[in-house]
């Protein structure tokens, strides 16, 4: 199946977008390199603030995987038919984002050739332990499941029993990779930020909300490029669930708001402070705070009134605030806003530098590539199944691009039993 | 594995005892401190639970540098310069940063600016024992809290954890920042956490960490568990502080101040 996206069907476009995508995964490799070899001295982070982006896009991105659950569990737990034809891009999704997840824990250790010590010497008392252990479980569950589901289709037959048992399975991971990473922070004294009960829950609904907004731009950019239909009825229910995920999570942005400052204690208030106002001088992350508060304004007059939500040019738009929104809260300003405040009481600021920045990089364009072709799998997939179930005389009224390709589908049409005669080669795929 | 080399330990430990309570004999400074604290008990080597009471009466600017420079010399502490990298075990912090929640608006400078000798507590309930991953940082048998530097991974959550910021990170490589390098103490490689070690390497031996003997009866070290070895007597009979007390974390470093 694998090769009707490395091989068949592929334009100049796709391999240069793969060229391009490669050769930035090779800038920010080198840069890791440069990073190893002279320390982490050559990152922005410090003794004050020992985590920094990296960590941030750790968070973010294990949000980005577990928020595909939201087609994945109303499907396979309430039978919501619409989402049937995309399942797997939410599946798909979480993917590239959990290797992103992981790829930014690895960056962000000092010692990688003793990263398995995790394993070697397990300590289940350490949230990141249980982190080690749930992101590499939901990834493999993703990459059974999607795969299995997607070569069901391709072949024409529904998914077996077992595929949909390790969906189901696949659905409490998809919540604890995120309640983990969020324990992970919730439970350090001192950090007032971080400490508190609310952030699995703002951490989870932020997550339904990024996840489903960015399967909904993934939809949309499929469709311009490929033609690729995902259906109106699953689109606009993946809206709805942005809507009320993204209300969510701002309306508990707001509660750690009311009870740093109604309470008034200084150490609630200060990380608050220090990334919304600036604190003690330091104002560094203000500029991109007040665009936060302007996105997730913008994203709620879009996603809440129905008229708006279901006007694709205007829900496209309200997705693209909504997946960025959270971006900077969660990605880029979370983990370093905690951090801020030093044991000392005093404010540390934090200043990216060009290796980290291209690190970052890096592990965006990997991801973007894994994502490239996983989502070109499924759509050449999806395509063959659209046109075989397309009545051949109404063939004539199917766009040009369509019958461009259903004529190259037609080509390879005599390779495709082949394929399936032989189960043995079915398999190694 | 695990239990095998613990257990080696302890042996090593119930061997260098016998040795303590000599040593402690022959030096009347250490006996007053360690107050023949070496217990045998069944089924435990010891019970001892090693603590420090740091008297700010005594311990002027001179003597808390005498223990930097001790302690820094002796396990082979990077010397770098930038507040961004640096590395330190023990370091002087002014009483508004180091009781952060005693401080008051009004409060005086000279009691605000006071420098105070800061160094790892010793948690009785150490976050970052807690955190880590791979129990490069762990609890001893006598509660000192130590680090695995071979062990560690260089993730940094007990730095993030560490409500006292007693932890470095080597950022930069650590043996290029040595004036010279003394070879009966490990140096460590680029990307793993350090921090005070209550110089279990020498109690072991029964010596007295390196700023105890250094302050001149400015710290006061001892059996925190014995109610009548000098530390606790010490902690009884003045008025002591420890940082951070509403955290939980049960700091076994005191100050009378």
């Amino acid at each position: 199946m694998i090769e009707k996206a490395l091989v068949k069907r592929t334009s100049k476009a796709y391999w240069a977008w793969i060229a391009f995508l490669a050769a930035l995964f090779a800038v920010g490799f080198a840069a890791y390199i440069y990073q190893m070899v002279n320390g982490f001295h050559v990152t922005g982070m410090s003794r004050d603030i020992s985590w920094g982006m990296y960590i941030g896009h750790l968070t973010f991105f294990v949000g980005v995987a577990a928020g595909g659950v939201m087609i994945v569990l109303p499907y396979y737990l309430h039978n919501v038919k619409e989402f049937g034809r995309i399942t797997v891009v939410g599946e798909f999704l979480a993917i590239p984002a959990i290797i992103m997840a992981l790829l930014f824990v690895v960056v962000d250790i000092g010692s990688p050739m003793k990263l398995f010590n995790v394993y070697l010497y397990y300590t289940p008392h350490s949230m990141l332990c249980w982190d080690a252990t749930v992101l590499p479980i939901y990834l493999v569950l993703n990459l059974i499941v999607g795969y299995n589901v997607l070569q069901a289709e391709n072949k024409g037959r529904k998914y077996g029993k077992i595929v949909k048992a390790l969906a189901v399975f696949s659905i409490p991971f998809a919540f604890s990779i995120h309640i983990v990473t969020a324990w992970l922070y919730a439970g350090l004294p001192s950090r007032h930020y971080f400490l508190t009960a609310m952030l699995p829950a703002k951490f989870l609904a932020g997550a339904f909300a990024t996840g489903p907004a960015l399967i909904i731009l993934i939809c949309f950019i499929l469709n311009k490029l490929t033609g690729f239909d995902a259906g109106k009825k699953a689109i606009d229910r993946l809206a709805t669930t942005v809507a009320y995920a993204y209300t969510a999570t701002i309306f508990m942005v707001v509660c750690e708001f009311f009870t740093a400052f109604y309470s008034n204690v200084p150490s609630h208030k200060a990380a608050l402070q220090y990334l919304f106002a600036g604190l003690h001088g330091h104002n560094q992350f203000v500029p991109l705070m007040w665009l936060f508060v302007v996105l997730a304004v913008v994203t709620l007059i879009i996603m809440i009134p129905r008229q708006t939500r279901t006007n694709y040019k205007l829900l496209g738009f309200g997705c693209v605030t909504a997946f960025l929104s959270m971006y900077i809260e969660k990605g880029l300003t979370f983990v370093i806003g905690g951090l801020s405040e030093t044991p000392f009481g005093e404010i540390a600021s934090y200043h990216i530098t060009l290796p980290e920045f291209l690190v970052i990089v890096g592990i965006f364009a990997l991801g973007i590539l894994i994502a490239s072709i996983l989502f070109k799998l499924v759509v050449v997939v999806k395509k063959d199944m659209d046109l075989d179930a397309f009545p051949q005389e109404d063939r004539a009224a199917l766009p040009m691009k369509y019958v461009a390709e259903y004529n190259a589908a037609n080509g390879i049409a005599a390779e495709v039993p082949v394929v399936e005669a032989e189960p043995e080669e079915a398999k190694a795929e | 594995m695990e239990m095998n080399r613990r257990k080696f330990l302890k042996l090593g430990t119930a061997a260098v005892a016998g040795l303590g309570v000599a040593a402690a004999a022959t030096n009347p400074a250490v006996a007053a401190a360690v107050n023949g604290s070496y217990k045998e008990t069944a089924g435990k080597v010891s019970d001892v639970t090693w603590g420090m009471v740091i008297d700010m009466n005594k311990m002027d600017e001179a003597t808390l540098n005498r223990c930097i420079e001790a302690c820094h010399k002796f396990h082979n502490v990077p010397n770098i310069d930038t507040k961004k990298d640096e590395v330190k075990w023990i370091w002087g912090e002014t009483f508004e940063h180091l009781f952060l929640d005693e401080v008051h608006e009004k409060m005086g400078d000279k009691f605000k600016d006071r420098n105070f000798m800061t160094i790892c507590n010793h948690c009785a309930e150490p976050v970052c024992v807690r955190v880590c991953p791979v129990k490069a940082t762990f609890m001893n048998a006598q509660g000192v809290v130590g680090m695995d530097m071979h062990r560690c991974i260089g993730c940094r959550n007990c730095m993030a954890a560490c409500p006292y910021g007693a932890r470095s990170f080597n950022y930069k490589n650590p043996r290029n920042y040595l004036d010279e390098i003394n070879p009966s103490y490990p140096t460590r490689m680029k990307g793993v956490v350090e921090k005070c070690n209550f110089c279990s390497e020498r109690l072991a031996v029964g010596e007295m960490p390196l700023c105890v003997e250094e302050a001149g009866g400015a710290i006061i070290f001892g059996d925190i568990s014995n109610p009548d070895s000098a530390v606790s007597k010490a902690i009884a009979e003045n008025f002591t502080l420890q940082r951070r007390s509403n955290l939980g974390t049960k700091p076994k470093v005191y100050y009378i101040v």
